[in-house]
């Protein structure tokens, strides 16, 4: 049995006393290990904050991006492509009813869609008068598309569209605005000089902080037939809300799903050959949290420069102290020698040792870095539980410390390795 | 003299055995041939005056520093052929060294320091801690275990140094002026000491400058200019005789032959068997005076 684990248990009991060794050295020139390992502090300390910093950060911007437009989004239009600019106007090329339908039949991944016309048009009620107000044209399915409720009478209905009939929902600014009762249902609007039947009134939405904000617009919600019968010529466009990812198929697979099915229903629509550029454009708010991936990328990049100059600083000022350490214990060296230490084991003592070190420093790094981080909290805006360390990130450099003790502490630890007993013992 | 290589009594046989030191562009030949075998339970004393190449022999023997040329084998075993890692083993495994500055870690225990070997070897992996303690017993030291070296006097740091040596079993204990920094009266204990583990049964290599510390040893090899030049046991040795007699006739060892002792006898000598020594210590002389520097 015990000569089963003697082999075992020897280099288990050398680790640890080489490892008790370390600490030992270490915290006998505590101010010195200090002062070497600043590099690898401030190294993992400014790469810890930057990347809880970030996932507070990325968190914010993805609940404003939620909160403002829904994660879900998708939009698509016509567009001249430039090449085509002389032959095509704006009209050849618009999103119309049928393929609204087309797409809706035909794309699995778009969950409901609608499609989108806008004119500024005043309204009245009475007295009071709107110039400019925001009249849309829209199908029923945006109330689900824009997850905007109805708080008084129903919203608009297909037999509204069917019929182009002259109703309307309006918020609560428009209300106001008209001085109509809290619920103007059943009174009649003009709506650029039409008599239109207020139907319901649509909840107000607070948008997100950083996506416009701001003053809430007078606005009025009327079918998209009736609307294309009472501007024929306005500029339309498709609203969708995809589908909701799973697991499996998160939301980057979503859309990408999602433009391929649009762009190959379109395509085969409008007849577009090989050769032909799109004839639409379409964008999903994946690629907005995309750009803000980007600029996460940069500042994490800035971060990682930041971070990889001080552990090469670090790294320098780990060898020189342990160039200085085994010339300090040349003799010592030469006594392990002299009893039967084996170059590999010296090597491996002074490896461990630079690797302690170096943990030390990316461990008081890791505290600086996560207080940093607890900084970061008070930060207005910023959740508690978005701005964490990730643990990956606490592996991340405690693997990047040890890495720099391996990569720093070789060339002094070979140097001691290949000392001649003698000579070392001799050395003063 | 020689001795087959499968005799197993033959600890160490050394056949022309060369070491040349370069010093820059210079070349020190500090030994020149050496022919040397040494059996088991001898109690050898190689002496020389200083730069006779006593200390470039013992590193060699030790396992310590390599030949230049020559043989060098010791229990059968090549060792002159051998690289960094195997020479290490036999260092951990096959020879107890002692030095003349002891070399203890200043910061670890007696017993810590005791139990150094047995860290780089995975021979006594479960006994290391009894085996320490046992050797440091051995050498009178049951009661200074958890002591620093600062806490402890010369003597003390040298017994501690033997029992480190003493503790892997070694095949030969090595010691090159392991009395030199010592003063008299601690020189007569770590040589008593010696000569019990000698009785015991361990083999023994000292070198030494002092006749009276030789004195103790079967076996007397003079080293002159990296070469042999004189091989006896010690009641034949003509040098030894010569100081036996001079010390009895209170005259000191001012005039001694070349190659000859470089300081007086201080203390008595504890007797071998019917050996002349044994009258030196009714002489006793008190003169101390010539303790040559080297
Ligand atoms: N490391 C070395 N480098 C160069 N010359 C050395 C070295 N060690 C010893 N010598 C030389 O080798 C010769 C023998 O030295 P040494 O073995 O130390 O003699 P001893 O121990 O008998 O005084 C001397 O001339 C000495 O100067
Ligand atoms: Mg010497």
């Amino acid at each position: 049995m015990s000569v089963v684990f003697a082999p075992f248990l020897y280099v288990l009991r050398l680790v640890v006393q080489t490892v008790f060794l370390a600490v030992g050295q270490i915290w006998a020139n505590k101010t010195r290990a200090m002062l070497t390992s600043l590099g690898i502090i401030i190294g993992v300390g400014a790469v810890i904050a930057v990347i809880a910093g970030l996932g507070g950060l990325k968190k914010f911007v993805l609940d404003e991006v939620d909160a403002a437009v829904g994660a879900r989004k998708m939009w698509v239009w016509g567009e001249v492509p430039d090449s085509k600019r002389a032959v095509m106007n704006d009209s050849d090329v618009r999103v119309g009813l049928y393929e609204a339908n087309l797409l809706l039949e035909n794309a699995p991944s778009i969950e409901s869609l609608t499609p989108m016309a806008h004119s500024s048009w005043p309204i009245a009620y009475g007295e009071e008068t709107v110039l400019g107000a925001s009249i849309w044209g829209i199908w029923p399915a945006w109330n689900d598309v824009e997850d905007r409720t109805v708080v008084y009478g129903r919203p608009l209905s297909r037999i509204d569209s069917d019929e182009k009939r002259l109703v309307c929902m309006i918020n609560e600014q428009a209300i106001e605005e008209l001085n109509l009762d809290l619920d103007p249902t059943g009174d009649y609007l003009l709506v650029n000089g039409r008599r239109c039947l207020v139907v319901g009134v649509v909840e107000t939405k607070d948008g997100g902080g950083i996506f416009g904000g701001g003053q809430p617009r007078t606005e009025v919600w009327i079918p998209f037939e009736t609307h294309k019968n009472m501007n024929p010529y306005t500029g339309t466009w498709f609203q969708m809300q995809l589908v909701e990812p799973t697991s499996d198929r998160p939301m980057d697979a979503v859309a990408a799903d999602a433009k391929a099915e649009v762009n190959i229903i379109l395509r085969t629509h409008r007849n577009l050959g090989p050769e032909d550029e799109d004839t639409f454009e379409m964008e999903v708010v994946q690629s907005v949290i995309g750009f803000f991936n980007q600029m996460a990328f940069v500042l994490t990049a800035v971060g990682g420069v930041i971070a990889a100059i001080s552990l090469l600083v670090g790294g320098i000022g780990i060898m020189n102290i342990m160039l200085v350490s085994v010339s300090e214990r040349t003799r010592e060296i030469g006594l392990r020698k002299a009893v039967g230490a084996r170059p590999p084991i010296v090597l491996t003592q002074f490896l461990i040792e630079a690797v302690v070190l170096c943990l030390v420093g990316g461990a008081i790094g890791l505290l600086i870095g996560q207080g940093a981080a607890t900084l970061l909290r008070f930060v207005p805006g910023m959740s508690i539980e978005s701005v964490s360390v990730p643990r990956w990130a606490v592996f991340m450099s405690v693997g990047v410390s040890a890495l720099v003790g391996v990569v720093s502490g070789m060339f002094p630890a070979i140097k001691a390795a290949r000392l001649n007993p003698i000579d070392a013992l001799r050395h003063e | 003299m020689s001795k087959q290589a499968g005799d197993p009594d033959v600890i160490i046989d050394i056949r022309a055995l060369h070491k040349v030191y370069k010093v820059g562009e210079e070349r020190v030949h500090a030994l020149r041939g050496i022919d040397l075998t040494i059996r088991r339970n001898e109690f050898v004393a190689i002496m020389g005056a200083s730069g006779s190449g006593k200390s470039t022999l013992m590193n060699i023997l030790g396992a310590l520093d390599k030949p230049t040329k020559g043989m060098y084998r010791l229990r059968g075993r090549d060792t002159h052929k051998m690289g960094m890692s195997q020479l290490a083993r036999v260092r951990n495994e096959d020879i107890g060294f002692i030095f003349q500055s002891f070399e203890l870690l200043p910061r670890a225990t007696s017993l810590k320091n005791v139990m150094l070997p047995m860290l780089y070897s995975s021979k006594h992996i479960f006994s290391a801690r009894k085996r320490a303690k046992n050797a440091l017993r051995r050498v009178g030291l049951g009661d200074r275990m958890t002591h620093r070296p600062n806490q402890l006097s010369g003597g003390q740091r040298q017994r501690v140094a033997v029992a480190r040596a003493l503790v892997n079993d070694p095949a030969i204990l090595l010691a090159d002026e392991p009395t030199g920094n010592l003063d008299t009266k601690t020189t007569q204990e770590i040589i008593a000491l010696f000569r019990e583990l000698h009785e015991a049964g361990q083999t023994i290599v000292v070198v030494t400058h002092e006749e009276d510390v030789a004195g103790h040893a079967d076996r007397i090899v003079r080293l002159r200019d990296g070469e042999v030049m004189s091989d006896h046991t010690t009641r034949e040795d003509p040098i030894h005789r010569v100081w036996i007699e001079q010390s009895r006739e209170g005259h000191g060892a001012k005039a001694g032959a070349p190659g000859a002792p470089e300081s007086a006898p201080s203390v008595g000598v504890m007797p071998t068997q019917d050996s002349p020594t044994a009258s030196v210590r009714a002489a006793r002389p008190k003169s101390t005076q010539a303790r040559s520097a080297t």
